[in-house]
């Protein structure tokens, strides 16, 4: 895991730094002359072979790290530093501190409503299968699937916040302020982020639930005479959960690495939001810092979700 | 030793008590199954009856598709009700089991009337202890406490002859052996003191040494508990140490019905002879060969339009074609006993047939 990380950490950085463009050019501006260009390419330490520039990096993530010779001009970014954005003029931790809660709000409120949707749709449809409540279920589904998710967007805005005034226009207000008009502004969002999602957990659980269906001990469940309810959840749904878990593990891990086009309808200050300013800005340890925790969120899940399938199967065993 | 709360019964509404008091303890009457599938309706049971007495064992024997486990699902009501349509009668306990509503008949699983299955493996569920399954069964027709219940199911593992049950109770099934789940089930079906019990092939997935542990086992509680039981195989030579009568299944119907005795000593239908002479025994001359029934079961989409069995039958020619135009009812052969048999040949036929097959498989083992 320590390892992968390292590793993550290494193709990250020479990926970016291998790209072609000056950073420093793009931090100078237009009207830039050769010595002001060396002295910030200096500043922002492009001057030196990439390997030390790793190491400083790499340095500063576990240390910290001091950008200038110069003490009237030096910055200090402190443990765990990711990098200083000279576009920004603000640590790159910062940056990130601020809209990452925006992500996670949003990533987590998502979650729950396409969990609990999908969840309850699918073993509906499959309780149901073959007839019209599973078929149009399963048609609402596709269509979910198949629309953008701007367009669902749009259509929400336009409909819900301008022409019959439901709900205020989307603005982050962090829960711990105000959860009633936290739910109410994240509202709209969530169902964007859900759509997409809960259409393809509702197959998902569907199919699952009906596999398990036809297994034996769902029958013995039945011959104990158990509920039908008790036979569904805890028999059935219970013993196909594996998948779901492993597609919700990395749909969050996915997510939580910003998501850029529901970020950017609502124009919500998320780290989808600031993935893109940054990439149009060619500002480069932003770009990086962010990759690098989207993939480091990827990497995580998976572990999570390894760990998961030996609580939910005693067949697995850890280690 | 278990003890048991009194039953009521469910529901109790007059449409489905029957007033009649005479009325055996099972009794299936003109029971049809059909799946309807995408190849055309499939005949699974066609018109199935036969009465079981309180405290016997009845052995359904049949080859795979002769509609033996869709019969017994039909019992314990695990058909699905939008896939099969089951029609006829029903009656356990002076109750209609195809006319209660479907809660009613989940009362009574796992309470009156409990079932085991072919493969112990999959039957349980992977994700559970044992012991929290057979809970589960306790608490889903009695409100016990949990510790009652785990202490209950404990005496029951240990009755059921799992050894060191205090520890195993918490194992999963992937821990213990094929054998050891079949008794797992076991337990689990007898906990609640079921008056009937199905075991659907209970031995075809474990090994020979153990099958008559299970077979002795099934025989020993049923002594204890007083349960009525239905075993259902496709294995002749089981039948004999565990059952007082036998229902011989083929295409869906019954063909021949006796006391265990009667169908070794006095078979009558021919394919029931068939089945006989295909025994592997080991009291018969080894070096014989083992006789196959010859042909292919019929198409349960198209069963024959007369005796199902008329095409695989080497004596049909005897009924001067009535076995290809006309369906043989169950009747009684004539010999004074519960004998019932599906066959269009005349019982002296019959009877010469029987008496030079069984003749030749006799010679043999000497």
């Amino acid at each position: 895991m320590v390892i992968l990380l390292l590793g993550l950490t290494l193709v990250v950085f020479v990926l970016f730094n291998a790209l072609p463009g000056d950073p420093a050019r793009l931090a100078c501006g237009k009207t830039c002359s050769p010595d002001v260009l060396d002295a910030i390419r200096h500043r922002l330490e492009y001057d030196i072979p990439m390997w030390e520039q790793y190491f400083r990096f790499l340095k500063g993530i576990f240390f910290g790290r001091v950008y200038g010779d110069n003490p009237a001009t030096q910055l200090e970014c402190a443990a765990p530093c990711l990098g200083y954005s000279y576009l920004r003029h603000e640590s790159v931790l910062g940056l990130i501190a601020r809209s990452f809660p925006v992500t996670f709000w949003l990533t987590v409120g998502g979650f729950v409503v396409w969990m609990v949707t999908g969840l309850i749709a699918g073993i509906y449809a499959a309780l149901k299968r073959g007839r019209w409540q599973d078929r149009s279920l399963m048609g609402i589904a596709l269509l979910g699937y198949s629309m953008p998710s701007f367009f669902i967007g749009l259509l929400l805005i336009t409909f819900v916040v301008l022409q019959w005034h439901w709900l205020p226009f989307p603005k982050f207000a962090p829960p711990e302020q105000d959860p009633a008009r936290f739910i109410q502004t994240m509202l709209l969002p969530w169902i964007v982020i859900a759509v997409l999602n809960a259409a393809f957990y509702v197959r998902l659980t569907r199919n699952q639930v009906l596999e398990t269906f036809s297994e034996d001990y769902v029958r013995t469940a039945r011959a104990k005479g158990l509920p039908e309810r008790t036979v569904v959840v805890k028999h059935a749904l219970r013993a196909g959960l594996t998948p779901i878990v492993t597609a919700a593990g990395l749909d969050i891990a996915y997510l939580l690495g910003g998501a850029i086009i529901t970020e950017s309808i609502f124009t919500l200050q998320g780290l989808g939001q600031v993935s893109i300013a940054s990439i149009r800005d060619f500002d480069l340890p932003i770009i990086t810092a962010i990759t690098f925790i989207s993939a480091a969120f990827i990497i995580f899940a998976n572990l999570v979700v390894d760990l998961l399938y030996a609580v939910l199967d005693p067949r697995v065993k850890v280690g | 030793m278990i003890g048991r709360l009194h039953k009521t019964a469910p529901g109790g509404s007059v449409a489905v008590a029957d007033a009649n008091d005479d009325r055996p303890f099972l009794e299936v009457k003109d029971l049809f199954v059909k799946f309807p599938t995408e190849d055309g309706l499939v005949h699974a049971v066609d018109g199935v009856s036969f009465t079981l007495e309180r405290g016997k064992t009845l052995a359904i024997v049949g080859e795979s598709g002769s509609g033996k486990s869709v019969t017994a699902q039909a019992i314990m009501g695990l058909l699905d009700r939008h896939q099969a349509k089951v029609s006829g009668e029903i009656w356990l306990d002076r109750l209609n089991l195809l006319a209660l509503k479907p809660a009613e008949v989940q009362a009574l699983r796992g309470e009156r009337m409990a079932m085991i299955f072919q493969d112990p493996m999959s039957s349980l569920h992977p994700f559970y202890r044992i012991g929290d399954q057979i809970i589960e069964a306790i608490q889903a027709h009695r409100s016990v406490s949990k510790s009652a219940a785990r202490h209950e199911t404990l005496e029951m593992l240990k009755r059921v002859g799992i050894p060191a049950a205090a520890r195993r109770i918490d194992a999963y099934p992937h821990q213990l052996s094929g054998g050891m789940r079949q008794r797992v089930m076991i337990a689990m079906a007898l906990i609640n003191s079921p008056a009937l019990l199905i075991a659907d092939e209970p031995t075809t997935a474990l090994d020979v040494t153990v099958q008559a542990q299970i077979l002795e086992l099934i025989k020993q509680l049923q002594a204890e508990f007083g349960t009525t039981v239905i075993v259902i195989t496709h294995d002749l030579g089981i039948v004999a140490d565990v059952a007082d009568e036998v229902a011989v299944m083929y295409g869906a119907r019954i063909v021949e019905r006796a006391t265990t005795q009667e169908i070794y000593e006095h078979p009558e239908m021919p394919y029931t002879l068939g089945l006989l002479s295909s025994i592997a025994r080991m009291d018969r001359d080894v070096t014989g060969r083992l006789e196959p029934i010859r042909g292919n079961p019929p198409s349960a989409i198209r069963l024959p339009s007369g005796c199902v069995f008329e095409p695989r039958c080497p004596y049909s020619g005897l009924t001067g074609g009535l076995s290809k135009t006309t369906r043989p009812e169950l009747l009684p052969t004539g010999s004074g006993t519960d004998h019932l048999v599906r066959c269009h040949l005349l019982p002296e036929q019959r009877r010469e047939i029987a008496a030079e097959v069984m003749g030749k498989l006799r010679s043999v083992k000497a």
